[in-house]
């Protein structure tokens, strides 16, 4: 269930940015690859439990899936956060250095 | 246990890489392209550097969020030794044995696929290019 929702969580910001893109400041690009990246290494995780449990990885306990299913929505709140971090920091469209220095005269102005 | 070590620690040096690759790189080269509607463009091309923050974004992030995967399970805790793995030998054979498949396989992974976009992004250049009726001008 966790890599499940993290690669519908990638799809969807993959949509997103290649509808917002090129002219997107918003760095949707980094989220897209940060939940690219843990898809594929959930996959590699999936496909090593698999060989072991064989058919059983398909049919988990309802507890372990609900668990699962949390620890999903949490790697994708994660990812948000972080992106947010990234977003505010590196400041792309410069709204937070705005709101930091108000803007008083402009050289050249009287 | 500790599989996401092994991609966080290639993150390390892809980070390190890409460093050193764009403090050697010049001003991004830029290509003037006529299309056949007779429209002209100035492109510029991906510099390798950025394409290397590709990877780094795939490995940091992929890492991250399987730390905390990590942390929700209980094998990474905010204390030394910090793997739950790592207080007894038999754990850590386990965890360590588990690196170097799980661990190495999901790096391998990554890199192959950025590999990929790499080659496909390469592609698509060429191909854009040989789209245009000439090329005027290569700058530095």
């Amino acid at each position: 269930m966790t890599l499940l929702i993290t690669v519908f969580a990638a799809i969807i910001c993959t949509v997103i940015w290649y509808i917002k893109a090129p002219k997107s400041k918003m760095k949707l690009g980094s989220l897209c690859l940060m939940y690219w990246g843990a898809s594929l290494m959930w996959l590699v995780d999936a496909l090593f439990e698999y060989s072991e449990l064989h058919s059983e990885y398909f049919t988990p306990a309802p507890m372990d899936m609900l668990n699962d299913s949390y620890l999903g929505l949490s790697v994708v709140a994660l990812g948000l956060i972080i992106w947010l971090v990234i977003v505010l920091i590196k400041d792309p469209k410069g709204v937070v250095k705005a709101t930091l220095f108000k803007k008083v005269t402009t050289e050249g102005e009287a | 246990m500790a599989c996401f070590i092994v991609p966080a620690a290639e993150a390390v040096i892809t980070s390190i890489a890409t460093k050193v690759v764009k403090s050697k790189e010049d001003v991004p080269e830029t290509l003037k392209v006529q299309f056949d509607n007779e429209k002209t463009e100035v492109v510029e091309k991906v510099p390798f550097s950025r394409k290397l923050g590709w990877l780094n974004n795939l490995l940091w992030g992929g890492s991250a969020l399987l730390a905390f995967e990590h942390v929700w399970h209980g094998e990474v805790v905010p204390w030394f030794p910090f793997l739950t793995a790592a207080e007894n030998a038999a754990d850590t054979a386990e965890m360590l044995n588990e690196m170097s498949t799980v661990g190495v396989t999901m790096a391998i992974l990554v890199t192959a696929i950025w590999l990929g976009m790499v080659g496909v992004t390469a592609a698509i250049e060429r191909k854009t290019l040989k789209a245009g009726k000439y090329r005027i001008r290569e700058e530095e």
